[in-house]
C-alpha cells in the first residue's frame, strides 16, 4: 500500500496566483477551513510577472470612464461572444476589488493629487489600468499573500493535484495528489473544490509562460466531468523577445506602446496604420501626430493603431514577417528610443515608466532600449477559454467545483484585453471563494469521500508508473507536442493541419504512456514532466477540437480557410465535455439574449 | 559548435558531490538554459527551481562559481567558459535535491511579522491619497522577489545558523516596507529588538551586494530601522521630544 497523507478541509482552492489567493482569502473571511495547494513556492505563481496593471474604471485619471464603457469595451474586444453577466459583474466590482488591495497594503503609482494613477493599454478607451512601473503582478500577489497569511488558511507549497474526485453522487469531494519535493502523496476532503490553475502556454513552443502552465484546470476538471468553453481562444501576444534565441517568447509589456512605443518594419514604415478594423476605425488615431498626443494623456486625442487589440496587432507583425519586411531576427521593430525626440531626459522617463524592460533587456539581449529599438513577435499568451462557469457563483457543472482566473472561461470571449485579467482575478476569485464557503456549509455534511483502499492504490500506481519501465524520455514528448502545437494550431489555422494535429496528438498520447523516469520520487523534474503530459496532450486536443469546429475567424482565432467573421452561424460558444463513453464531444453553445440595459450600453458606445 | 562544462552539486539531505555535465552553449544563453539543456539531455532527473526566467519570480537563486545569483539572469558570456563552472544550492538553507534547498523557513519567519495596518481612510468612499514621493521610498522595497540570495550570504545565518534568532535582511526589508508605508500605524520596532534580532546585524552590507533587485538593505532599510529602535528604547529625551511633537 502506497503511503499519503490525508488533510481535511471544507474549501480547498487549487492554485495560489491571484485567483486562488483572493478566493482563500474570502473563504477563509467566511470562516470556513481552508486549505491551497500549489506546485510552485507562495509568491511564484505565474501572476507574479503580470506587468502592465489591472484594469479599473476608477475614473480616477479620466473622469469620463465608468463601469459601462469597461463593460462595452470588454464586449467589443472579445467580440461579442464574451459572457455578459460575466463582463457586467467584472467591470462594476473591480474598482471596489483594487481599492480594497489598497487597504491590504498595496502601494500603486498616484496621480498628482495623490489618487491611484491609470495608464493606456489596448482596446481600453480610458487610462483605466491601475499598475506599480511595469511590476504590478508582483505587488498584487505580494499584497494577496502578505494578507493572506494571517487569515489561517493552510498553505501545500509545491504540491501538485492528479486527479479530482467525488461522492457517489456526483458532487466534488476531494481531489488526489504528491508533494514534489519528497515525491509523498496527499489526499484531500473537501466539500467544495476551487481551481485556479491558469493557464496553457506551455502546449506551444514559443510561450511567455512558465513551466507550470500545463492546462491542469482545465484537464482536470475536463476528466470530472465539467464542461469547457471557449478552448479555440488562444491568446498570441504581438511582443514577445525573439533574439537571442534562450529568450524567445519572454513578454515585453503592452505598457511599452502605451507609453508612445511604435511598431515598425525593417523599411521603418509604422505598419499598424495600413490596417485599421471597421469597428475601431472611429476610436483610432489616423495620424502619428495624434496618437502620440494620446499616449501624452491629450483627452481629445484618439489611439494610434499599436494599441489596437491584441489579435489584430499580432496578425499584422505576422504579416509584415511573412511579406518580407520583418527584422533581421524574423520579427519586427518596437521602438520606445524614439520618444527621447518628444520628451526632456527621454532616457530616464523610459527607465522611470519601464524599469524592467529596461532591465530585461539590457541584462539579456544586451540591448539598452533607450538608445535602440527591440525586435519582437507574437507569443502564446494566455488562455481565453476554460471551465465554464455560472457567472454569479463560478460553479462549474459538476456540483460542488469552481474555477476562477484564467482557467476559468467566459469574461473575455474571442479575446482578452490587456489589464483584464488581473482584475479577474480579484472579481471572480472573491466570488469563487464565497460561493464555495456557502456550498461547503450547505452541502458539506452530506458529502464524504469514501475511496476504498484499491482505488488510492491504483491512483498512485498509475503516477508511479513510469519509474517501473524502459522508454523515452517525457521532455522529448513535451518537445514534440510543443512543435506540433505551434506550427498546425498557431496563429493562424487550417482545416487539413489541425486534422494533422489530431492525429499527431493521438501518437504523442501512445509515446506518453510509455515514457520512462530515472532516479527517485524526491524533487524529480522528468518525472513531473511526465505526470504533466497527460494534461498538456488534453487541452492540445480540446484546442484543436474546437478551432476545427469553429469556421470562421473572430478574435484571437484565424481560420486562412474562413477569414472572414461570421455572426449569423458563429455568435455562439463551443463547449467541450467528455461523454459517458469517454469520447471528447464538441457543441456550439447559443448565448442567451443580453438585457435591453447592456444592449443599450454597447450601442450607445459604438 | 561551442561547448562548456557545468560542475553541479547532485545530491540531497545526506550528502552529495560535484558532477561535471558537458552540453553545447549558443549566444545569449543564461546559466537556467543551460541547466535546462542537461536537465533534458542528461540528467532528467535533476532538481532545479524556476518559473519566469526573466528575473521577476526569485525562484532560481544558487551559488555560481561561488556567487549567489539568479540563473535565469546569469549570461554565460558573464562568466569564464574555459573551465567548469560550479553550480551549488544555496548555502543557508537545508539542501532537498541537487539545487534546490529547503526555504520554508522564510515563510515562517514572515508570519511572525506585525501585518499592515492602516490608518483610517482619508475618504469617504474608502480611499486614500497619498504623494508618489512617499509611496517611492517604500515601492524601493516591494521590489522584492523573495529570492532569499541576501539571507543565502548573511554570515549570522549562513555562518552562525542564528535561523532562531534573526530573521534577516529579506524580513528586515519586509519590516522596513510595513514601517515606513505612507499608511501604516502599526509599531514594529519592539519585535525588532527583541524577538527579530536586528542587533545581529553588524552592516557588512554582503546583503546588499548581492540583492538581484538592487534594493539598497542596508542604508535604507536596516539602518533606519535601527536608528528606530535606538529612539525608542535607548534616547529617552529623543523619545520624549518625540512624543510632545506629535
Ligand atoms: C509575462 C506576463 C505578463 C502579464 N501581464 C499582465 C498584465 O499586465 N495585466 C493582466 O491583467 N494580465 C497579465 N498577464 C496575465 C495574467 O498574469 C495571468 O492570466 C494571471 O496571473 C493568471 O492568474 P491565475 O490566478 O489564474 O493563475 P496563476 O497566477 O498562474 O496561478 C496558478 C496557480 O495554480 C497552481 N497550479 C497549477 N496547476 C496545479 C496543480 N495541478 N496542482 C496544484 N497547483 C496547481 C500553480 O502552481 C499556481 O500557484 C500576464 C501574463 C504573463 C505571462
Ligand atoms: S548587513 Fe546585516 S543583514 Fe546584511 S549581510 Fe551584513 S549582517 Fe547580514
Ligand atoms: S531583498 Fe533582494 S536579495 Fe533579498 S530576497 Fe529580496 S530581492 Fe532577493
Ligand atoms: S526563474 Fe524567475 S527569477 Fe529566475
Amino acid at each position: 500500500m502506497p503511503e499519503y497523507q490525508t488533510h481535511d478541509y471544507d474549501v480547498l482552492v487549487i492554485g495560489a496566483g491571484g485567483a486562488g489567493l483572493r478566493a482563500a482569502i474570502e473563504a477563509s473571511a467566511n470562516g470556513v477551513r481552508v486549505g491551497v495547494i500549489t506546485k510552485s513556492l507562495l509568491g511564484k505563481a505565474h501572476t507574479v510577472m503580470a506587468e502592465g496593471g489591472i484594469a479599473a474604471a476608477l475614473s480616477n485619471t479620466d473622469e469620463r470612464d465608468d463601469w459601462k464603457v469597461h463593460f462595452a469595451d470588454t464586449m467589443r474586444g472579445g467580440q461579442y461572444v464574451n459572457n455578459w453577466r460575466m463582463a457586467e459583474l467584472h467591470a462594476k466590482e473591480a474598482p471596489e476589488r483594487v481599492r480594497e488591495l489598497e487597504a491590504w497594503g498595496a502601494l500603486f503609482d498616484r496621480t498628482k493629487d495623490g489618487r491611484i494613477l491609470q495608464r493606456n493599454f489596448g482596446g481600453h478607451r480610458y487610462p483605466r489600468l491601475a499598475h506599480v512601473g511595469d511590476r504590478t503582478g508582483l505587488e498584487m500577489i505580494r499584497t494577496l499573500q502578505d494578507h493572506g497569511i494571517h487569515l489561517g488558511m493552510e498553505v501545500h507549497m509545491e504540491a501538485t493535484v492528479l486527479k479530482l474526485l467525488k461522492d457517489d453522487q456526483g458532487r466534488i469531494a476531494g481531489a488526489f495528489g504528491y508533494e514534489r519535493e519528497r515525491g509523498r502523496f496527499l489526499l484531500f476532503h473537501a466539500k467544495a473544490v476551487v481551481l485556479a490553475t491558469g493557464g496553457i502556454g506551455r502546449a506551444y513552443k514559443v510561450t511567455s509562460n512558465s513551466w507550470e502552465y500545463t492546462g491542469d484546470g482545465h484537464s482536470l476538471a475536463y476528466d470530472a466531468g465539467a464542461s469547457l468553453m471557449d478552448m479555440e481562444f488562444v491568446q498570441f501576444h504581438p511582443t514577445g523577445m525573439i533574439w537571442p534565441p534562450s529568450v524567445c517568447g519572454i513578454l515585453v509589456t503592452e505598457g511599452v506602446r502605451g507609453e508612445g512605443g511604435v511598431l515598425k518594419n525593417i523599411e521603418g514604415r509604422r505598419f499598424m496604420f495600413d490596417d485599421i478594423p471597421e469597428n475601431y476605425r472611429s476610436q483610432t488615431a489616423d495620424n502619428e501626430e495624434e496618437g502620440w498626443r494620446y499616449t501624452q494623456g491629450d483627452r481629445d486625442a484618439r489611439r494610434p493603431p499599436e494599441l489596437l487589440t491584441r489579435d489584430h496587432v499580432a496578425r499584422c507583425i505576422m504579416r509584415e514577417i511573412r511579406e518580407g519586411r520583418g527584422s533581421p531576427h524574423g520579427g519586427v521593430y518596437l521602438d520606445i528610443a524614439w520618444i527621447k525626440n518628444r520628451i526632456p531626459k527621454g532616457a530616464e522617463h523610459i527607465k522611470r515608466k519601464l524599469p524592467s524592460m529596461y532591465h530585461q533587456f539590457k541584462q539579456l539581449a544586451d540591448i539598452d532600449i533607450t538608445e535602440e529599438p527591440m525586435e519582437v513577435g507574437p507569443t502564446t499568451h494566455y488562455m481565453m477559454g476554460g471551465v465554464r462557469v455560472d457567472a454569479d457563483t463560478q460553479m462549474s457543472d459538476v456540483p460542488g467545483l469552481f474555477a476562477a482566473g484564467e482557467c476559468a472561461a467566459g469574461l473575455h470571449g474571442a479575446n482578452r484585453l490587456g489589464g483584464n485579467s488581473l482584475s479577474d482575478l480579484l472579481v471572480f476569485g472573491k466570488r469563487a471563494g464565497e460561493h464555495a464557503a456557502r456550498f461547503a456549509n450547505k452541502n458539506g455534511s452530506a458529502t464524504r469521500l469514501r475511496l476504498d483502499s484499491e482505488q488510492i492504490k491504483s491512483l498512485a500506481h498509475t503516477a508511479l508508473a513510469a519509474f517501473e519501465r524502459e522508454g523515452e524520455s517525457p521532455y522529448d514528448v513535451q518537445f514534440d507536442l510543443q512543435d506540433l502545437m505551434q506550427k498546425l494550431v498557431g496563429i493562424v489555422r487550417r482545416e487539413e493541419e489541425m486534422r494533422g494535429a489530431l492525429d499527431g496528438i493521438e501518437q504523442l498520447k501512445k509515446r506518453a504512456e510509455a515514457v520512462a523516469v530515472a532516479g527517485n520520487r524526491e524533487y524529480n523534474g522528468g518525472w513531473h514532466t511526465a505526470l504533466d503530459l497527460p494534461h498538456l496532450l488534453s487541452v492540445s486536443e480540446m484546442i484543436t477540437r474546437a478551432a476545427i469546429e469553429r469556421k470562421e475567424s473572430r478574435g484571437a482565432h484565424f481560420r486562412e480557410d474562413y477569414p472572414q467573421k461570421n455572426d449569423s452561424e458563429w455568435r455562439c460558444n463551443i463547449v467541450v465535455r467528455r461523454s459517458e463513453s469517454g469520447q471528447m464531444t464538441v457543441r456550439r453553445q447559443p448565448i442567451p439574449e443580453m438585457p435591453c440595459e447592456l444592449k443599450q450600453i454597447i450601442s450607445e458606445m459604438k | 559548435m561551442a561547448v562548456a562544462t557545468f560542475r553541479i552539486w547532485r545530491g540531497n539531505s545526506e550528502g552529495g558531490e560535484f558532477r561535471d555535465y558537458t552540453t553545447e552553449v549558443f549566444p545569449g544563453m543564461v546559466v537556467l538554459d543551460a541547466v535546462h539543456r542537461i536537465q533534458a539531455e542528461q540528467a532528467n532527473d535533476l532538481a532545479v527551481r524556476w518559473n519566469c526566467k526573466a528575473g521577476k519570480c526569485g525562484s532560481c537563486s544558487a551559488e555560481i562559481n561561488g556567487n549567489p545569483r539568479l540563473m535565469c539572469m546569469t549570461r554565460l558570456n558573464s562568466l569564464p567558459l574555459d573551465r567548469p563552472v560550479a553550480l551549488q544550492p544555496m548555502r543557508a538553507f537545508p539542501p532537498i535535491k541537487d539545487l534546490v534547498t529547503d526555504v520554508s523557513w522564510n515563510y515562517r519567519v514572515k508570519k511572525t511579522i506585525r501585518k499592515f495596518e492602516p490608518r483610517p481612510p482619508d475618504d469617504g468612499n474608502g480611499t486614500w491619497l497619498m504623494a508618489q514621493a512617499d509611496v517611492d521610498r517604500v515601492q524601493e522595497f516591494r521590489r522584492c522577489i523573495e529570492c532569499y540570495l541576501c539571507q543565502d550570504v548573511c554570515h549570522v545565518l549562513r555562518e552562525h545558523s542564528l535561523h532562531d534568532y534573526f530573521v534577516g535582511p529579506r524580513f528586515l526589508v519586509h519590516t522596513a516596507a510595513l514601517e515606513m508605508h505612507p499608511l501604516d500605524i502599526g509599531s514594529r520596532t519592539g519585535d525588532l529588538k527583541n524577538q527579530h534580532g536586528i542587533s545581529y546585524c553588524n552592516i557588512t552590507k554582503c546583503c546588499t551586494k548581492v540583492c538581484p533587485e538592487g534594493i539598497a538593505i542596508t542604508d535604507n532599510a536596516i539602518i533606519p530601522l535601527k536608528e528606530r529602535v535606538v529612539d525608542e528604547y535607548f534616547d529617552p529625551v529623543r523619545k520624549l521630544f518625540r512624543i510632545l511633537r506629535t
